[in-house]
């Protein structure tokens, strides 16, 4: 392993470790309003200031860091599966079951995905708590986020299935359920854990446009998106440079991410 | 005793000195002379104007242009909110308030020298009430089925006849600009100030002096003083912010909260804080009756007690002192303060106590249980208040509001929608629980404000377009707006609005949360500004207004 990749897992574990235990480094709670200290800059009381309504920043990054880093993955996981049971199996099966399968991702890719979201956020009901509208959320962009890894998989079980194993394999007498499970889908693996990794820093940055639209996670609740709304405001923030670490913490954790997806992707190819 | 020589060298500096002293006044005069007779003013639109005509104006941007190009017969002078003579010089409108009449003044010209008469303001009126012309300007003098009558009694006198009567007739002129009859540049030919010279779309507008224009200032001079007018169409509010600050543009006509102490702290004499405006923000809960929301929740919302302690579980102080960072006032009703003739000065804000709003809610049979609060059928109080994502104000009073109500066991969810799904919820679905939106008012007058009151109106957004009123309290609101609709009596017309006023605060169909103050920014190198709570805020004396070398 790298001296990068170990720097990366160093980070991603520092902020993992400092979101989980965010009850105890910010007992206060990232909803309490300090309304006599709004947008104050860091001090004692408050490590990285407090917000236009005064809540700790600290805690809400702490919190927010909490939401992303474990609901991206959560959604990653569920669009990796999307993809592998729509894009791996109708490589794997071939022919018309994979142009109609191509055909629907080929839909759904060129569907505005931003908008979409949007929709479906417009529809949803309204009188939901901030943890299922969270939930919602990152389900939403699990659902909708399947497609790009869809057509690498069909691409990939395609090629699987005219290899010479598998023909070997089919010769030999193999039902077509033994052959999948037992011989195509070990050869998926990397291919579907690389789809995976991709996935996480997508997510993490889809939910933080849609937070900076102000439709992501439901108030009072924190996420990267909403923490990011508060660079909005081009004038002010030259002048308080503490508003840039939910930024910073994004940057690093995508970029660890990137540097540990990198070690995937080689294992992929 | 001093030597010849240093006598002449003595009276060479002297006359070196009054030569100096002689330069630096001329400098200064000619400097002052062209202050006053020239200079650009430059500020920014907001959007792109959707018209030039002014008659069509429904935007800001075009309303801005229609201000500093149309000429009227009467104007609201937005400092003292009085109305005044322009083109006409005196008007009466009949005792039954269908008819008024103009007496003009005469030698004026439009802006490409075509004469103003009593026919183009026929012309203008009748084109204005043309319903295929579909003028926003014209829907607020239509208050009867049938034809408006103009006739021409002289050149400089005409008088107009509406089929019913209009509520004040008058001063809705202000928004009228005359166009010429006759001349061949049609709405582009302006009886204002300035005039159209330049414009390149998605970028620029530019305003020339119309060299036509009529008025004098008290020491005879033609007015306007500015040479020209450049309006930058900039929708992006940091990108306006920079160059005010960088010198590229003189004011900034309106100004959020924010971005007015950010500028205040670095350069105080730049902002100004005109007070109260007319715009107010409020919640509101769904009262449809056909709504998609459960029947125990329209039982609470359609109760005023429910509504009364939840205005009083607001801290409105907070609202306006963290949100709006000192820059607004809690409001009282439906009419600012700031609206010096019609607000019922006898209404006094909410106050802010969470234990006389929760006893009110158990005198209503609410009970608290573990920290939440519910009915008397045992469901907890939960809603949910929609506002339209992006506005940050919004959201952040939203958020206030949810910690507020949690004080007395309310559970609020906070969503933000995009607008066009919050406008579709609103009115046509019914499809949500509580909105926080605001009004803008433009017009002084209520009647500006029919379409909101009346029960029978689109926009009486708790509960619209009703076929009969379904409250006693609401009735008496329709017959109270109607009649002071019916009557030119200022003071029978204030009696009722009043009333209208105190039925409001009593019922809070609307719990009004604050009324946001005007704030703008003014360059040191225009001078006569005087920014008021009315729009245009900064530039509404912009023919007296001058902008010195940078």
């Amino acid at each position: 392993m790298s001296l990068w990749r170990k720097l990366a897992c160093v980070a991603l574990a520092l902020v993992l470790g400092a979101s989980v235990a965010a009850n105890w480094l910010a007992p206060g709670g990232y909803a309490r309003q300090y309304r006599e200290a709004t947008d104050a800059p860091p001090s004692h009381a408050h490590w990285l200031g407090t917000d236009e309504i005064g809540r700790d920043r600290f805690a809400r990054v702490l919190y927010g860091t909490r939401i992303s880093l474990l609901l991206a993955p959560a959604a990653a996981l569920l669009s990796t599966l999307m993809a592998a049971l729509i894009g791996g199996l109708a490589g794997y099966l071939g022919g018309a079951w994979a142009r109609m399968a191509m055909a629907v991702t080929n839909v759904f890719l060129s569907l505005p995905w931003l908008f979409l979201l949007i929709t479906a956020r417009a529809l949803m009901p309204l009188n939901v708590s901030p943890l299922v509208s969270v939930l919602v959320t990152f389900m939403l962009l699990g659902l909708l986020g399947w497609t790009t890894a869809a057509r690498v998989l069909c691409t990939t079980a395609g090629s699987l299935r005219t290899s010479d194993f598998v023909r070997q394999a089919r010769a030999a007498g193999i039902p077509g359920q033994r052959l999948f499970w037992l011989h195509v889908m070990p050869n998926l693996k990397p291919v579907l854990y690389a789809q995976f990794w991709i996935s996480i820093p997508v997510f993490i940055l889809s939910e933080a446009n849609l937070g900076i639209l102000g439709l992501g996670v439901a108030e009072p609740m924190p996420s990267w998106g909403s923490l990011l709304r508060e660079l909005e405001g081009l004038v002010s923030v030259g002048e308080e440079p503490w508003k840039f670490v939910p930024l910073i913490l994004l940057v690093v954790v995508v970029t660890s991410f990137q540097l540990l997806l990198s070690k995937q992707e080689e294992v992929a190819a | 005793m001093k030597h010849h020589g240093e006598k002449s060298e003595e009276m060479a500096n002297r006359c070196g000195k009054a030569i100096a002293v002689a330069v630096l006044c001329l400098g200064l005069l000619l400097g002052h002379a062209m202050a006053q007779g020239g200079g650009e003013l430059r500020f920014c639109l907001r959007t792109e104007p959707k018209s030039f005509d002014p008659l069509k104006v429904e935007d800001d941007a075009s309303a801005a242009i229609r201000y500093l190009t149309g000429g009227v017969l009467v104007r609201v002078n937005r400092n003292t909110q009085e109305l005044e003579p322009e083109l006409a010089q005196s008007w009466k409108v009949s005792k039954d308030g269908r008819q008024i009449s103009f007496r003009l003044r005469t030698g004026i010209s439009f802006s490409d020298g075509t004469p103003f008469s009593a026919e183009d303001i026929a012309y203008t009126v009748q084109r204005l009430m043309d319903p295929a012309l579909h003028s926003a300007t014209g829907d607020a003098f239509r208050s009867g089925t049938g034809s408006v009558e103009t006739k021409v009694i002289s050149p400089t006198q005409i008088s107009i006849r509406f089929p019913a009567q209009v509520a004040g007739l008058d001063r809705l002129f202000d928004q009228v600009a005359i166009l010429s009859e006759r001349s061949p540049k049609k709405e582009m030919a302006v009886l204002g100030p300035f005039l159209v010279a330049d414009y390149k779309p998605g970028s620029s507008v530019l305003l020339k002096r119309n060299p036509y224009y009529w008025k004098t200032d008290e020491q005879g001079r033609k007015l306007p003083y500015l040479d020209s007018i450049q309006l930058d169409i900039q929708p992006n509010r940091d990108v306006e912010i920079l160059r005010f600050k960088r010198g590229e543009l003189d004011l900034i006509n309106s100004l959020d909260s924010e971005y007015f102490d950010k500028l205040a702290a670095t350069s105080p004499q730049l902002v100004h804080d005109a007070g109260a405006s007319l715009d107010s923000e409020q919640l509101w809960f769904n009262e449809v009756s056909k709504s998609p929301i459960p029947a125990y929740k329209k039982n609470w919302f359609r109760s005023a007690n429910f509504r009364r302690a939840i205005s009083e579980a607001i801290n409105r102080d907070d609202l306006s002192r963290v949100v709006f960072h000192g820059h607004a006032q809690p409001a009282v009703g439906p009419f600012s303060p700031a609206n010096k003739f019609w607000f019922n000065s006898k209404l006094k804000p909410q106050a802010y106590s969470p234990d006389a709003a929760l006893k009110a809610l158990q005198d209503e049979g609410f009970r608290m249980e573990n920290g939440a609060l519910k009915d008397k059928d045992g469901n907890e109080v939960v809603f949910s208040i929609i506002t339209n994502s992006g506005n940050k104000y919004r959201e952040r009073m939203a958020v206030l509001i949810q910690d507020d109500l949690q004080k007395i066991g309310i559970h609020v969810n906070v969503v933000t929608l995009d607008f066009p799904s919050l406008i579709e919820r609103m009115t046509q679905t019914f499809d949500y629980e509580a909105i926080i939106l605001g009004l803008t008012n433009v017009d002084l007058d209520p009647n500006g404000e029919m379409n909101v009151w009346l029960s029978s109106a689109e926009n009486h957004q708790w509960n619209p377009q009703q076929k009969v009123p379904e409250t006693p309290w609401e009735a008496e609101i329709d017959r109270l707006m109607r009649a002071q609709a019916s009557t030119s009596d200022a003071s029978r017309r204030k009696e009722a609005f009043d009333r209208v006023q105190e039925i409001v605060v009593e019922q809070e169909p609307f719990i009004f949360l604050i009324n946001k103050n005007a704030l703008s920014a003014v360059s040191t190198t225009v001078h006569g500004a005087a920014p008021v709570i009315l729009s245009p805020q900064t530039f509404w004396n912009a023919e007296r207004l001058t902008v010195s070398a940078k």
